[in-house]
């Protein structure tokens, strides 16, 4: 009886380890879907432009890709389970703890530096991928294009940086999001409440400019407006 | 944080314990103070506690981080990084567990673990009446070395 209602709580509240799942704790077995926490809206989303990302790199193992949204069980696993090295970078966290609300300080020469030392701190060319997800879309003007440079030079010749924009809209609040990878072709997209939005503008155009230091830039428009941008180096 | 029960049979280094040096355990290893220097536990288990923090390179079979690693870590069979961890570092391993909320700057690099060679059986020896026994003991602390 106890056992019984031990996992009825287990799956009222969701697993929390391997060894509530009862699977074995390793990489391959992660659960598929990600445990949202309270007020965290799970949704599985198609993605051409991650399908394009990892297209790109068909048939080729042992790739540096570095991943900006924070280390997730299923992007760890899935970008390892090809052949690949993943690298992780916590951005939006250091982004935050940087800088705050304070949007002046973005322009500010000496704490864009001291932001991209924290957070992008690699040898030039080092990574064959960029995921960069959502990450840009909060900065404003001068501390976006600074980090465009910088993730420009990070990557090696040939290659990619994903990148994400909600809306081509002058908003003052974006949602913030979390992407999990599940397979080539799909994310799943955990939604965290809002930020402030950027005073940059991001329809084509806007990210033409953006990214006008790559060799070419692809975009894919989805559903609710969403951008999902290629630019390769 | 690590239940007590869990912690049987291994080396604790309590939270109020400060160390810089080398330390090489062949037994599992809790460190719930500060480390500064290197950790090698080969073929066996460090866990890292709540109140842990370890600025080291780190060599053991498997690691589970509750609290702070400041450093390159090897594990040969799993590392897992558990909700409020953080590790900044580079990672070798066969398998990794990361829970969400675990904050983690470095990479991953997934190595094959080798399964290891049967040792040679050894070919039977007549045993002499006046055989010494081992000393069980010896070398199975965990030695903090300056």
């Amino acid at each position: 009886m106890s056992l019984l209602s031990e996992r009825l709580k287990i799956f009222l509240r969701g697993p929390r380890s391997s060894a509530d799942t009862g699977l074995p704790a390793n990489g391959g077995a992660a659960p598929k879907l990600a445990r949202p926490a309270a007020g965290e809206v799970p949704e599985t989303r198609s993605s051409r432009g991650l399908d394009q990302f990892f297209g790109s790199f068909r048939g080729q193992a042992g790739l540096s890709i570095l991943d900006l949204g924070g280390a997730f069980q299923e992007n760890i696993n899935f970008i390892t389970s090809l052949g690949h090295k993943f690298y992780s970078e916590d951005f939006l966290r250091i982004f935050q703890e940087t800088f705050g609300e304070d949007i002046a300080d973005q322009s500010n020469p000496g704490r864009i530096d001291y932001f991209l030392r924290r957070s992008l701190e690699y040898p030039d060319e080092q990574f064959d991928g960029v995921l960069a997800w959502d990450a840009l879309e909060y900065m404003e003007p001068a501390l976006l294009a600074a980090t465009a440079d910088r993730l420009r030079r990070i990557l090696k010749p040939k290659g990619y940086l994903l990148s994400i924009f909600h809306s081509a809209e002058r908003k003052r609040m974006v949602p913030c999001y979390s992407f999990r990878i599940q397979d080539l072709r799909t994310l799943q997209v955990i939604r965290h409440g809002e930020r402030t939005a950027s005073q940059q503008l991001f329809n084509n155009r806007g990210l033409e400019k953006l990214f006008h230091k790559f060799e070419s830039v692809k975009f894919f428009l989805a559903r609710d407006s969403l951008r999902e941008v290629i630019a390769r180096k | 944080m690590e239940p007590e029960s869990s912690r049987g049979g291994s080396a604790t280094i309590g939270k109020a314990v400060k160390i810089a040096g080398q330390i090489f355990s062949r037994e599992d290893l809790y460190v719930d103070g500060d480390v500064e220097g290197t950790i090698e536990l080969m073929d066996h288990k460090l866990t890292i506690g709540p109140n842990g923090k370890v600025h080291a390179g780190v060599k053991a079979r498997e690691v589970v981080a509750l609290g702070a690693i400041q450093g390159n870590v090897e594990a040969s069979e799993r590392i897992e990084i558990r909700k409020d961890a953080k590790l900044v570092g580079d990672i070798k391993t066969a398998r990794i567990v990361i829970e969400d909320g675990a904050y983690f700057k470095g990479s991953i690099d997934i190595v094959k673990s080798e399964p290891k060679a049967a040792p040679n059986q050894p070919r039977p020896q007549p045993v002499s009446a006046a055989a010494v026994p081992v000393n069980a003991a010896a070398g199975n602390v965990a030695d903090a070395k300056r």
